[in-house]
Parts: C-alpha cells; structure tokens; sequence
C-alpha cells in the first residue's frame, strides 16, 4: 500500500478560537501491512485519520492511495463513494444500539454495498464466526462486552471488504483484558491482507505490528520509517523524548 | 410483615408491586364510593332528566374522539415538517418554523381558537366549524409536537451520525436506519402523553360552537339545570379516554428503555 499526502491542512474554528491541527503536512509511505500514526495527544493524528477516511474536509492538499487520488474535496456524494470502500473502527465501537450485533455487521452491506439478503447473511455469518462472535449475533451493542462491541464493529468494517481498514484508537476505551484481545485480533487481521492505518496510544503493540510509523507533532509528520529504526534508533529529539517518556514505566 | 411496610416505601428502593397497586385500588375504591353515594344521595331522581340526553353525550364523546383523532394525525405530520424545517440549512425556511413554533406556542389555546377562527377562517371564508377546529387544534398540537420531534432528533449522538456517515449511508438511510428508530424510542411515551393532551384540549372547541363532548354536556347542563349530572358524566368520559393513554405512555417508557 502506497499512502502519499501532500500539504494537508485544516483548522477548525474562526477568529481568535482558530486552531490549526493539520499545518501543511506532508508524508509519503509504503507498507505492506500496517500504517501506525502516533503522537501526543492533540498532535493532529486522529484528524489526519479522520481526513484520510473522508469524515474531514481539508482546507487544502491532496491525498493519494496506491496512486489514486482521492476526492476529499468533491462533492458529498462523490466522497459518500469513497468512503463507502473503506472501514473505519471508531475509538467509541459507534454502533447502533437499537440494532442486534448481526444487523450491526448486516445493513450496511445490504443498504450500501447492494448484497440481497442471502449473500448478505452468508457474508456476515462468515465474518462473525472468523471473529468469535457467532454465538452473540442476536444480542443488542448494550449486552456485550467493550471488547465484543469493538470485535462487532471490526467485523462491520471487515464484511464489506473495505480496502483499507482505519482504526481510530480502537482500544482507548476498553480495560487491559479486552485491550490484549482486540490487539490480538488486530494482529491476527494484519496477516488477512487488507491494508491497516492504525492511530494509537499502545506503543508496544505498535511496535510488534506496524511496519511503518510516521510520528506526528504539532500538525506535522516529524519523523517517519520502519517500525524497528523507529523505536531503537529515534532520530528527532521529539521522539526521544516521547519515547522516553512514554517507555519509561 | 411490618405494618411500616404497607405505608412507607423503604429508602433506596421499591415497594413490592403488590402493595402499590393495593394503595391505587383502595384510592380509587374509595374515590368511587364516595362520588357515587355523593351522587346518589344528593340528587335522587334526578339522573332520569339528564338520562333523556344520553344521545348528546354520547355524539359529544364520538365527536370528541374523531376531532382528536383527525387533529393527531394532521399535527404529527405538521410536526415533522416544521422539526424538519426548524432544522433546515434553508434560512427562511428555519425562520419560518422558529417563527410558528414560538408564537404558537407562546398563545394560550383559548386565544388562538378566537383568533384563527374569528379572524383568519372567518376572514378566508372558511365556514366549516368543525374543519376549522380540527386545524387549529392541528396547527396548535404540531408546534409542540415539531419541538418533541427536534428533541428526538438531536438526542442521537455525533458519533451515532459519524458512523453512519463512515458505513457510508445517504441522508435518507441515516433517517430511516438510524434517526428514525432511536428518536422514536425517545419521542414514543412524550407522544402518547401529547394525544391525551390533544383529547383534553379539544375541550375548548367548545367555545366556537363545535358539538364535542364539552359542549353536549353544556348543552345538557342549561337543558336540565342539574350540573353534577351534567359535568360528572364529563369528567369520567375524559378521563375514560386518557388513562388508557397515559398508561400506554408508562408502558412504553418501560418497554423501549434500553442502554445506550
């Protein structure tokens, strides 16, 4: 997977209150698997995720994949297309609560991805029964587990074959337990194929999963590379200090 | 068994059913008793006078529920334009809705039946009571209802919205998948609640002559001169269509309560 942005920018607010979170950022990576974006808090990296999944217009620049450029600036129809072929895990599950774990996985690709109802079933039961839910498929978001939620909403963003998978902090809101579980989970999609971008606070995990990382700070990419050299070897006095920080206990 | 027990509801948590229930039956147990020996000692013979009427009553009570009827389904639908509209990118058009929802809103219904019939349909030349109260009823029961439905609406999280938009489903798919279900769930029991309101509203049609159930036992009342008889046939037939609802409000609460 080929991921390259070019001067990307946004800020939200007006006036005063403007805050710029994305400043002329650029990147260009390719990794087989795994994309791990990290950095501080506020260092702009879930928006650059939330950009590249077409939830954010950005005030400029340009985003390609694999070579593609993609319409982050067109139209909401044209972008509703674009992010119809992707899937993005949310820190908080986002499903919908009045629906069963089944129809969680089910809708979106009879609604979006034009499945009839057979194919449909087929493909959800398959996805549920690869991500140990089978058995939970008749009960509602509220009767499962934070860790069950979180392997519901990756199995909705798996059924419809996305292209490429975004998780958003996908375990900044479970505890321990259920942290190792979806990381397992994670670790085990990496090797299904399907290109992951993946923004977290879990150093170690990144680390052991990620082949590249680009590390953020202040709205820009501060340093970029493989995983390994990235850890061992950090070159920006940033990093260092992050990683010591955050690497100490 | 402390006799306490029967009494008082002990902290932090629920009398058994059984003894709430029991409370309710003695009250309305005595209630009826008391009413009807009221009723009965004070006025003997006299229910025969008011008896002849019963064809008023019972036209006034079909009436009552055919104007509540008609006024619940014109208002929903008035209700959903207007919490639409409040909401709209369209300036003028949300100014439209602001403006309709606060200044009925702001108007005691007696006013707004004087005005809206003596002014606005008079003066449009719309001559038909009955059509003329179910509308006012309408555009009165749609302003409070457009606020209910806003409610419903806007008490669906961003993130509720953010996945929808992230799965990729069209406006009309996110209301129809997503809204629609939940606000409901929200909106179903205040709704309920808002007919029975609608019934007890429709009371005061009475005032531009409309033959519903208010009117019948006015009608009754300066026929026969017995007011008891006239106004307690009234009050039971109101309260014969609104207790069912607002038990049908407190079930549903219970029924679509779910954890988000």
């Amino acid at each position: 997977m080929n991921l390259t942005v070019h001067g990307l920018s946004k800020s939200f607010g007006s006036g005063v209150e403007r805050r710029t979170v994305l400043d002329d950022l650029c990147l260009s990576v390719e990794f087989p698997h795994v994309l791990a974006l990290l950095g501080s808090s506020g260092s702009g990296k879930s928006t650059l995720l939330r950009v590249i999944a077409g939830l954010e217009r950005p005030d400029a620049g340009s985003l390609l994949l694999n070579g593609d450029v993609a319409p982050l600036c067109e139209k909401e129809t044209v972008l509703r297309d674009y992010r119809r072929k992707l899937g993005v895990v949310f820190q908080a599950f986002n499903l919908f609560p009045h629906m069963t774990a089944f129809a969680n996985v089910m809708v979106p690709l009879t609604e979006v991805h034009g499945l009839d109802e057979q194919k449909a079933t087929r493909r959800t039961l398959e996805v549920m029964e690869r991500l140990g839910m089978a058995e939970h498929g008749l009960k509602f978001p509220a009767q499962l587990s934070g860790g069950q939620r979180q392997r519901i909403a990756i199995a909705r963003a798996l059924a419809s074959k996305a292209r490429f998978l975004l998780f958003d902090e996908p375990t900044s809101s479970l505890d321990p337990e259920m942290t190792a579980e979806v990381l397992m989970l994670i670790a085990e999609l990496k090797d299904a194929g399907t290109p992951m971008l993946l923004v977290t606070h879990e150093m170690g995990f990144a680390r052991k999963i990620a082949d590249q990382v680009a590390f953020l700070a202040e709205g820009r990419v501060v340093e970029q590379g493989p995983a390994g050299e990235f850890f061992n070897n950090p070159q920006s006095l940033v990093v260092q200090r992050f990683l010591a920080k955050v690497l100490a206990y | 068994m402390n006799l306490l027990s029967l009494l008082i509801e002990p902290a932090g948590r629920k009398a058994p059913v059984w003894i709430r229930v029991m409370w309710m039956l003695l009250l309305a147990t005595l209630l009826c008793f008391g009413v009807m020996s009221w009723a009965a000692g004070f006025s003997r013979g006299s229910w025969e006078s008011v008896w002849k009427y019963r064809d008023v009553f019972w036209k006034g009570w079909l009436l009552t529920i055919i104007i509540s009827l008609l006024s619940l389904c014109l208002s929903t639908l008035i209700g959903i334009v207007a919490a639409l509209a409040r909401r709209s990118r369209i300036l003028p058009l949300r100014s439209v809705a602001l403006l309709y929802i606060d200044v009925v809103r702001g108007m005691p219904l007696l006013v707004l039946i004087l005005f809206l019939y003596y002014v606005v349909a008079n003066g449009m030349g719309l001559q038909d009571r009955l059509v003329a109260g179910i509308l006012i009823l309408s555009l009165f029961g749609g302003a409070y209802l457009a606020e209910m439905i806003r409610a419903g609406i806007e008490s669906i999280s961003a993130s509720q919205l953010e996945s929808a938009r992230a799965i990729g489903f069209t406006p009309w798919q996110t209301y129809r998948i997503v809204i629609v279900p939940q606000a409901l769930r929200q909106i179903l029991p205040p709704l309920t609640g808002q007919f029975a309101s609608l019934i007890k509203d429709s009371s005061l049609l009475s005032i531009i002559a409309i033959g519903e159930f208010t009117l019948a036992a006015q009608q009754v009342n300066s026929g026969t001169y017995r007011t008891l008889e006239s106004y307690l046939p009234l009050a039971l037939g109101y309260l014969a269509l609104t207790l069912p609802i607002s038990l049908l409000s407190k079930f549903l609460e219970q029924r679509l309560r779910y954890e988000s």
